[in-house]
C-alpha cells in the first residue's frame, strides 16, 4: 500500500537509502570532468543546469498546479546581474545577489498573480520574460552602445559544472527538507483541495509566494552562474522564452509530483533535444509541441509516475503469487 | 490625431483576434493558447492566395473562415473533448488545456516553418493613401478595419438576436444548467470553439494585409488577445471590443512616442494595472 | 457556562448580482450551545456558514465573535480564530491517507499539534469518531459515512471554539444518523459551540437547544425548536404559502 509521512515523523530507512544513494550519484558525477572536457562535459553542463531548473521548477509548479513560465525571466536576470556588475562586485557575490533579485522578483509576481486563477499566472509569466527582454533590450540600445555585454572573467567549463553540481545538491536538499517540514505538508493539502486548505488555517498565498521565491531564487542563481559559459550575453540568449517551455516539458515528462521526478525527464530529454537541434533545427517546435502533446494524453504524470505504476503491480505480482 | 487613427485602425483586428479566442474560452471553457498561431495560419493563407494567385485578401477570407472552422472544430472533437470529460476539477482541466494548446501552437509553428520557413513574411495590396480628417493613411488598414468591425458586428448580432446565438451564451454563463434544459453541449462547445477559430483567422488575413509576420510570431498575438480578453471581462463581448481599441491605441502610442520595440511592455503594463486594481476585468462582475 | 455570545450577526447581507441569498440578518449564537440553522433549500444557510468561515465575503453588515470582528477576514485567519467547518459535499485529501487527512486540521489552525502530540491526537479523534485502524487507509477507499468522519474528525483536529457543520448528518442511513447525532452532541460536552445546517427535523429536535428558519434570505422564526418547527410561519415556508 502506497503511504506517505506525516511531515513530523522521524527518518525512515528507505529515505536513508534514498539518501546514501544521491550522495554516490552525485560523487559520481562529479568526476565527469576528470574523463572528458569537450562535448561531454558541456552536454553535462546543460543537463545540470536543466535538473536545476527543472527540479526548482518542480518544488513550486508540482503541488500546486500552477505552470510558470517565468523561467527564462529569472533565469536571465541572474545573467544580466553578472554581467554588468562584474567590474563592481566579485563573481560570488553577485551570485548571491542574483538569488535575493530572483526572490524579490518572484514576491511581486506571486503578490500580483497567485491570488487569482491559474490562467492569469501562467499568461503572466508567459510574458514577463518577453517584457523583461524589450525592457532590457531598449535600455540598451536607448542608454548605451552595444546590443549586450560583455562577461570576461576567468572560469572554466568544469569549474561552471561543479558549480551547478552543488546548486543542484542544494535544490534536492531543499526539496527534502520542504517535503518533511510544515510547509511541505500545507502544500500537499493546498494541491489537494485549496478551499480545505485555507479552512484548515493555511495562508495559501504565503506558502505560494513563499516557494516560488524559492524556485526563482535558484534559476536566478542558476543564470548567474551560467553567464560565463556566454562571453557576450545579448537579451535574446538571456531570456529566451524556450528556456522556459523547456523547463516545463522536463519537469513533467519526468514526474512534477516527485522531488527525483523532473531528472527522469531531463536526461532523456536534453539528449534528443541536443540532437533534434544538431541535426534537424527547423524541426525543433514540431518536437516541443510533441512533447506537450505527450505529457497531457498519454503521461500525465511522467516517468515518475509510470514506474510507479509498474512497480506498483510488480509488487502485487510478488506479493501475491501462488 | 495620427495616433489615435492609426490606432484605432489597429484596435479592429485586434477585437476580431480577441473575439475569436473569448469565443473559445468564455463558450468552450478552453484557453486556447494556439491562438495566435491560428491567426498566423489565417495570415499565411492571405500571403499565398494573394502571391500565388493573385486572390485578394478579402476573397480569400471566404476559403480561410471554413477552414479554420473546421480545423479547429477537429481540434476541439480530438483533443480537447477528451480533456474535458477526463477532468476531475476544473483547475486539472485548465492546466491539461494549457499543456495541450501549448503543444498545438508549437506544432503549427513547427508546419508553418516547414511549409514556408522561416523568413519574414508581407505583401503588398491596396498600399495606396487614403485621405482621412485631412491625413494619408494606407488604404489597406482602413479596408481591413471595416472588414474587422464588420465581421464583429455580425457575430455580435448573431450571438445577441438569434436562437443558435442565445444557446452558445447560455453554455458561456453555465454550462451544467445548459445541458439539463436540453442545450447539446458539447457539440454547441465544439462549434464555439470552431467559430472562434475561424474569427481569429479571419483577423490574421486581415492583419496581414497591412503587418509582416513570420512563422513564430503567433504567441505574440496570442499574448495580446489573452490581454484583451481578460482585460474586458471574460464574458462580455463589449469589453472586448472596447479593450481591443485600448490596446491598439495604446501600442501606437508607445510605438510613435516612445520606442516601437515596447509595444508588448504596454500591453503587459496595462495588463499588471489590470490585475492589481480589477482581475475582474473592465466590465466583468466583481465574482465571489 | 459563560453568557459570551459566540457569534453575533448584525445586519449581515450577501448579494450575488442582483439575488440576494442572505438579507439584513440579526442573531445571536450563545457559547456552547447548539444552534441549528434550518429552511428550505436556496433559504441562505450555507450561504451564512460560508459568511461566517471567510468562504464569501459579506456585503454589508458584521459578524462578530467573542467580542473580535471576523467578518472581513480571510478563510484562514477565522480558522486560527478557532471557528472550524465541514462542507456540504465531502471535501477530502485524495492523495492523501485517513490520517494524513485528519492530521490536516491540527497543523495549522487555531491550536497547533506537533510531532508526537500530533500523531496521539490523531489517534484520539479516530477513536472518537469511529475510525479506529482505518489510519493508513487511502482516502478513497472510505465509505461516505467514514468521509463524513474524517471531515468531521478534521474540522475537531484545531480544538475549534466554534464548530460549523453543514448538513453533516445528510445522506445518511437511519442506524448512521443515530450515530451522528450522538457524536454531534458529544461535541458540545466538549466545551465547543455547535452550529449545523440540516433538514432533518428529528435530528434538530434532539440535538438543538434554539435554532432559526430562514426563508428566503431571511430569519422568520427564532428560538427552541418544538416551538418553532409548530410557527405557522414556518410551515407555510416549508410547505410553500398555498398549502398553508
Amino acid at each position: 500500500m502506497k503511504h506517505r509521512e506525516n511531515y513530523s515523523l522521524n527518518i525512515k530507512r528507505r529515505e536513508l537509502y534514498g539518501l546514501i544513494a544521491s550522495i554516490f550519484a552525485f560523487g559520481l558525477a562529479a568526476t565527469l570532468p576528470i574523463f572528458n572536457t569537450g562535448y561531454v562535459l558541456s552536454l553535462g553542463v546543460t543537463i545540470v543546469m536543466y535538473t536545476v531548473l527543472s527540479t526548482s521548477w518542480a518544488l513550486f509548479s508540482g503541488p500546486t498546479h500552477y505552470i510558470s513560465l517565468a523561467t527564462a525571466a529569472f533565469f536571465g536576470i541572474g545573467m544580466y546581474i553578472v554581467g554588468g556588475g562584474l567590474e563592481i562586485y566579485s563573481f560570488p557575490i553577485l551570485i548571491a545577489i542574483a538569488g535575493c533579485v530572483g526572490a524579490i522578483l518572484a514576491a511581486l509576481i506571486g503578490l500580483a498573480t497567485l491570488r487569482l486563477s491559474g490562467v492569469y499566472f501562467v499568461i503572466f509569466t508567459l510574458g514577463l520574460s518577453e517584457l523583461i527582454r524589450q525592457l532590457v533590450t531598449w535600455a540598451q540600445t536607448t542608454m548605451g552602445t552595444s546590443s549586450g555585454l560583455y562577461v570576461l572573467i576567468d572560469v572554466t567549463e568544469s569549474q561552471i559544472y561543479w558549480e551547478l553540481l552543488t546548486i543542484a545538491a542544494f535544490v534536492f536538499l531543499i526539496g527534502w527538507c520542504i517535503n518533511r517540514s510544515k510547509i511541505g505538508f500545507a502544500l500537499k493539502i493546498i494541491g489537494n483541495d485549496e478551499k480545505v486548505a485555507r479552512h484548515v488555517g493555511i495562508n495559501t498565498a504565503a506558502v505560494k509566494i513563499v516557494l516560488f521565491m524559492i524556485s526563482g531564487s535558484i534559476a536566478s542563481i542558476t543564470g548567474a552562474i551560467l553567464a560565463p559559459r556566454w562571453t557576450y550575453i545579448e537579451p535574446t540568449i538571456a531570456f529566451s522564452p524556450m528556456l522556459s517551455f523547456l523547463v516545463v516539458i522536463m519537469a513533467l515528462i519526468g514526474g512534477a509530483h516527485r522531488l527525483w521526478g523532473p531528472i527522469l525527464g531531463v536526461i532523456p530529454f536534453a539528449l534528443c533535444w541536443d540532437f533534434i537541434t544538431a541535426k534537424f533545427p527547423n524541426q525543433t517546435a514540431l518536437m516541443l509541441g510533441l512533447a506537450f502533446l505527450l505529457i497531457v494524453y498519454a503521461i500525465p504524470h511522467g516517468f515518475a509516475g509510470l514506474g510507479e505504476k509498474y512497480w506498483g503491480k510488480f509488487k502485487h505480482w510478488r506479493d501475491f503469487r501462488v | 490625431m495620427d495616433i489615435v487613427i492609426v490606432g484605432i485602425l489597429l484596435g479592429g483586428a485586434y477585437a476580431l483576434m480577441a473575439m475569436g479566442l473569448q469565443l473559445q474560452y468564455g463558450v468552450a471553457k478552453i484557453m486556447n493558447l494556439a491562438n495566435g498561431e491560428m491567426l498566423v495560419a489565417g495570415s499565411f493563407a492571405a500571403f499565398w492566395f494573394f502571391t500565388s494567385a493573385q486572390v485578394s485578401p478579402l476573397l480569400a477570407i471566404l476559403v480561410v473562415a471554413p477552414m479554420a472552422f473546421i480545423f479547429n472544430w477537429l481540434v476541439y472533437k480530438i483533443f480537447m473533448r477528451y480533456l474535458v470529460k477526463k477532468a476531475r476539477s476544473e483547475g486539472q482541466l485548465e492546466v491539461n488545456s494549457i499543456l495541450s494548446t501549448f503543444g498545438q501552437s508549437f506544432i503549427l509553428v513547427g508546419l508553418m516553418l516547414a511549409l514556408f520557413g522561416g523568413e519574414y513574411f508581407s505583401y503588398s495590396y491596396l498600399e495606396k493613401p487614403y485621405t482621412l480628417f485631412g491625413q494619408p493613411y494606407e488604404l489597406n488598414r482602413v479596408v481591413a478595419f471595416l472588414f474587422a468591425i464588420f465581421f464583429c458586428c455580425v457575430l455580435y448580432f448573431w450571438l445577441n438576436r438569434t436562437r443558435l446565438g442565445l444557446t452558445l451564451r447560455a453554455v458561456s454563463v453555465n454550462p451544467e444548467a445548459s445541458g439539463l434544459v436540453g442545450i447539446d453541449v458539447p457539440n454547441i462547445s465544439a462549434l464555439a470553439f470552431g467559430l472562434g477559430g475561424a474569427v481569429t483567422a479571419v483577423g490574421g488575413s486581415l492583419l496581414s494585409m497591412f503587418l509582416t509576420f513570420d512563422a513564430s510570431v503567433g504567441v505574440i498575438f496570442t499574448m495580446k488577445a489573452l490581454v484583451i480578453v481578460i482585460m474586458g471581462g471574460v464574458r462580455d463581448i463589449r469589453g472586448t471590443i472596447l479593450v481591443a481599441f485600448i490596446l491598439g491605441l495604446t501600442e501606437t502610442a508607445v510605438a510613435s512616442l516612445i520606442d516601437p520595440g515596447l509595444t508588448l511592455a504596454a500591453a503587459y503594463l496595462l495588463f499588471i494595472l489590470i490585475l492589481l486594481f480589477r482581475p475582474e476585468g473592465i466590465f466583468g462582475k466583481r465574482s465571489t | 457556562m459563560s453568557n459570551s455570545v459566540a457569534l453575533s450577526f448584525q445586519n449581515v447581507t450577501k448579494n450575488f448580482g442582483g439575488l440576494t441569498a442572505v438579507d439584513k440578518v440579526n442573531f445571536d449564537i450563545r457559547d456552547n450551545e447548539v444552534f441549528g440553522l434550518i429552511g428550505p433549500n436556496g433559504s441562505g444557510k450555507t450561504t451564512v456558514l460560508d459568511l461566517v468561515s471567510g468562504l464569501l465575503r459579506l456585503s454589508s453588515g458584521k459578524i462578530i465573535s467573542y467580542d473580535k470582528k471576523i467578518s472581513g477576514k480571510t478563510s484562514a485567519q477565522i480558522a486560527r480564530r478557532g471557528v472550524s467547518r465541514t462542507f456540504q459535499l465531502v471535501r477530502m485529501l485524495p492523495t492523501l491517507n485517513v490520517k494524513e487527512n485528519i492530521a490536516s486540521g491540527g497543523v495549522f489552525g487555531f491550536r497547533r499539534y506537533r510531532r508526537k502530540e500530533l500523531d496521539r491526537k490523531v489517534n484520539y479523534m479516530m477513536s472518537q469518531v469511529g475510525l479506529t485502524g482505518k489510519g493508513m487507509l487511502p482516502i478513497t477507499m472510505l465509505t461516505y459515512i467514514d468521509q463524513k468522519r474524517v471531515e468531521l474528525a478534521r474540522a475537531l483536529m484545531s480544538d475549534p471554539k466554534i464548530i460549523l457543520l453543514d448538513e453533516w448528518l445528510a445522506g445518511l442511513n437511519p442506524t448512521e444518523m443515530k450515530i451522528g447525532i450522538n457524536l454531534i452532541s458529544g461535541i458540545r460536552y466538549e466545551g465547543r459551540t455547535v452550529v449545523v445546517v440540516e433538514h432533518h427535523m428529528e435530528a434538530i429536535r434532539s440535538l438543538c437547544d434554539r435554532c432559526i428558519v430562514m426563508n428566503s434570505g431571511q430569519t422568520i422564526a427564532e428560538g427552541k425548536p418544538n416551538e418553532v418547527l409548530n410557527d405557522e410561519r414556518v410551515i407555510s415556508a416549508y410547505l410553500g404559502v398555498g398549502n398553508a
